[in-house]
């Protein structure tokens, strides 16, 4: 951190602009400084200060597979036309490579800018087990550990289902998708589902405190700790906890298989959802597919220090790539909510 | 315990049995018949024509479901004898359950409804229901979700068959906590159970003429656990080129079903997969209160609502839905080869589901749940011919 304390009191001479962030340690000259940087523990405290310099922002760009790349093409398009200040760091990711370099990169564009927008990196089923999925080591490694996807029922969509309005925060880091998998014996494969108390009463927490910002009245968590006594039922235990803390919101919890038939029922009932990753994943997609598909919501993963932003249901939509067909709504939607996080 | 003294006279009288291994003298091997492996297909409990199926109420609205089946039964003069065995999900002893799990080992086939789980008994208690499945072996979860006439819902013309591994995965309820704040569950898939779910996913396409089953998962993340699940689907797949096979993960399966429905068929999945999905589609075709569930073993067959509900806030109002426990009933009757009993209780339930003014709450209407059934009785006796005059 020697050489940070140096630029700090440099910055501190040449740019009086930057005064007012005398409390957050200084990103100056970032490419010579990341080797450091990665090294750096982020407990938290570091909030890395934003890449703007000169008023322009930087935001790392990761253009993915399938639709990915024209959709974030004409997202720079968009952004070029409207005068956005905003420069895009490009970092492609192979998904046919087994190395981990390209995402190690991307991971380092990241840390360095502190938000990206990407498309879906694939992961291919016929590569070893061994080889990871891209979008979860990123999740990963830079702590990304709420994703939260706000589905609303969009005026001129017709659908089955009217005046829908859930905001799903789901937990992006541990949970099922740990990707701790043994064969211990032949035949018989054994994966690990890991729930944590810090996660869990982090992410309530998260929920709760958005809930509050954005003045919603109830928090619903989904579990099923019916079965899962130990796992869910710590995550429960932790939702209450939070929530006591928060008197203004009403709390209450349902088992997700109630909860995925009262969506294609009633989903004018849920306000704020909260839930570990894999009832995320399912819930999130089944509210997408409620307000109008695939194309049309917006995702954003928070972490204490970064944010990236992608579109809800993360498809690389393969079928559709390159055919001018797709919906760009939920990406142009995602931008708009990393302008947001820009302020 | 009359049963099984008349078990050993039935095998002398009935001939009928000779062809298969018989458990004969069954009140002294009681105790064996615990402990040894079931390599042996018990014969039906069937006894001068009469079946004996055992019958568990279960909590919130299963006891007076169950009390209607029996009604109804009576009423359309059914051939089946229910032995009630009641199980207290209270208690933390596992007595109760055992003596379930005992009675259906002896008669073959059971009608339960679902055992509450208590979320605040210590998590050493383990879920009854679960317990029943796995003691019994009951690999597959079988729920048919169709679109019934009179109706109305978002989606129409839905057709799906389920088909899900009822004993592993998920529900394998082995946890621990070896760092204090960090709890690890451990899902479980094998090679074999997927294998034999997968058969029995193609076996049954085949048998009702289905043209395509898809395997749900999620092998990109889950690659080793739910990779395996889809290998073996594959394999499997392989030996009935007549039927198309997919697969799709299962968050891209859920935002499906919920836009259109129409284009799935069968799907196979792991349990905590069906569970989601079964749910989905039940609520695509109106609810809970409308969708039958059945759980195949080898040997054992059990009946039940689709979505395996208690409904502790509707129990004893008489607001609930009889349709799916008495669809449930008719599996029951097929599964016993009682083939025209079912069809004509099915024919009653169906043409009353039609009527809207007879809808109870859950489908949006007022009718009580005793209205419902005096209906099918009705529509049995204009109908049928062979039910008591009253």
């Amino acid at each position: 951190m020697a050489a940070h304390s140096a630029v700090f009191s440099i910055s501190k001479m040449i740019n009086p602009f930057w005064g007012g962030r005398l409390g957050n340690t200084v990103k100056v000259f970032g490419t010579t400084l990341t080797s450091h940087r990665n090294k750096t523990m982020l407990t938290g405290e570091n909030i890395p200060p934003p890449a703007k310099y000169g008023g322009r922002h930087t935001v790392t760009l990761i253009p993915g597979d399938g639709i990915g790349p024209e959709l974030l093409n004409h997202v720079r398009e968009v952004f070029r036309f409207s005068c956005v200040p905003v420069d895009f760091e490009v970092v492609h990711v192979n998904s046919a490579l087994e190395t981990e370099d390209d995402i190690n990169n991307a991971i380092t564009a990241i840390r360095r800018n502190g938000v990206a927008l990407k498309g879906n990196i694939e992961t291919k089923h016929t590569m070893a087990p061994s080889v990871k999925s891209r979008n979860n080591l990123l999740r990963t490694s830079l702590d990304l550990y709420a994703n939260v996807m706000h589905c609303q029922s969009l005026p001129g969509v017709q659908t089955r289902h009217k005046n829908i309005d859930i905001m799903i925060i789901r937990e992006n880091t541990e949970g099922e998708y740990s990707s701790l998998e043994h064969e211990s014996v032949s035949g018989v494969v054994e994966s690990l589902k890991i729930i944590t108390r810090n996660n869990s009463l982090r992410i309530a927490d998260y929920a709760f405190q958005l809930a509050r910002e954005k003045g919603r009245r109830r928090v619903t968590a989904v579990h099923k700790a019916n079965i899962m006594k130990l796992g869910d039922g710590l995550f429960l235990q932790c939702c209450r906890e939070v929530a006591s803390g928060y008197p203004d919101i009403t709390f209450d919890s349902m088992i997700v298989d109630n909860t995925t038939m009262q969506l294609v029922s009633k989903p004018q009932q849920f306000d704020v959802m909260v839930m570990p990753n894999l009832y995320g994943n399912v819930v999130s997609n089944v509210c997408a597919g409620l307000v109008g598909g695939p194309g049309l919501v917006p995702g954003a993963n928070y972490g204490h220090a970064y944010a990236v932003f992608e579109t809800a249901t993360r498809n690389t939509g393969k079928s559709i790539a390159d055919r001018n067909i797709a919906n760009p709504t939920a990406m142009l939607l995602a931008s708009c909510m990393m302008l947001d996080h820009l302020k | 315990m009359t049963a099984r003294c008349m078990r050993s006279l039935s095998g002398a009288l009935k001939p009928l049995f000779s062809n298969r291994l018989s458990r004969v003298c069954a009140a002294a091997t009681c105790n064996q018949r615990q402990r040894s492996t079931y390599t042996t297909i018990p014969p039906p409990a069937q006894y001068g024509g009469r079946h004996t199926v055992t019958l568990i109420p279960g909590d919130g609205i299963g006891p007076e479901l169950a009390n209607h089946v029996r009604e109804l039964f009576r009423f359309c003069c059914v051939p089946v004898d229910f032995e009630v065995v009641n199980v207290d999900s209270s208690m933390t002893s596992e007595d109760d359950i055992n003596d379930a799990i005992m009675a259906i080992r002896r008669n073959g086939v059971a009608l339960k409804g679902n055992i509450e789980t208590n979320h605040n008994l210590p998590p050493s208690y383990k879920s009854r229901n679960n317990l029943l499945r796995t003691s019994l072996d009951l690999y597959a979860n079988v729920m048919h979700c169709q679109s019934l006439p009179g109706v109305r819902t978002r989606h129409r013309n839905v057709d799906i068959m389920i088909i899900r591994e009822n004993t592993e995965g998920e529900y394998s309820s082995l946890e621990h906590e070896n760092v204090p704040g960090v709890v690890e569950c451990l899902k479980i898939i094998t090679k074999t159970k997927s294998l034999r779910i997968a058969e029995y996913a193609f076996r049954t396409a085949r048998a009702k003429g289905r043209r395509r089953v898809t395997a749900v998962h999620k092998a990109n993340i889950m690659k080793l656990g739910d990779g395996l699940f889809l290998e073996c689907c594959k394999e499997v797949a392989s030996g009935y080129p007549e039927i198309a096979f997919d697969s799709m993960i299962v968050d891209n399966t859920t935002m499906q079903l919920v836009s259109r429905p129409q284009q799935f068929d069968v799907m196979v999945m792991p349990n905590l997969y069906g569970n989601v999905v079964s749910n989905v589609c039940a609520g695509l075709v109106g609810g809970p209160g409308l969708v039958p569930g059945a759980n195949y073993g080898e040997d054992y067959a059990v009946f039940e609502t689709g979505t395996r509900n208690t409904g502790k806030s509707i129990a004893n109002h008489n607001t609930a839905n009889p349709t799916a426990m008495l669809l449930a009933s008719c599996l029951l009757l097929d599964h016993l080869k009682l083939h025209a009993y079912a069809a004509m209780i099915r024919r009653g339930v169906l043409s009353t589901v039609s009527e809207t003014r007879l809808h109870t709450a859950d489908l949006g209407g007022q009718g009580s749940t005793s209205e419902v059934v005096q209906s099918i009785m009705n529509a049995v006796q204009s109908t049928g011919p062979r039910t008591l005059s009253t």
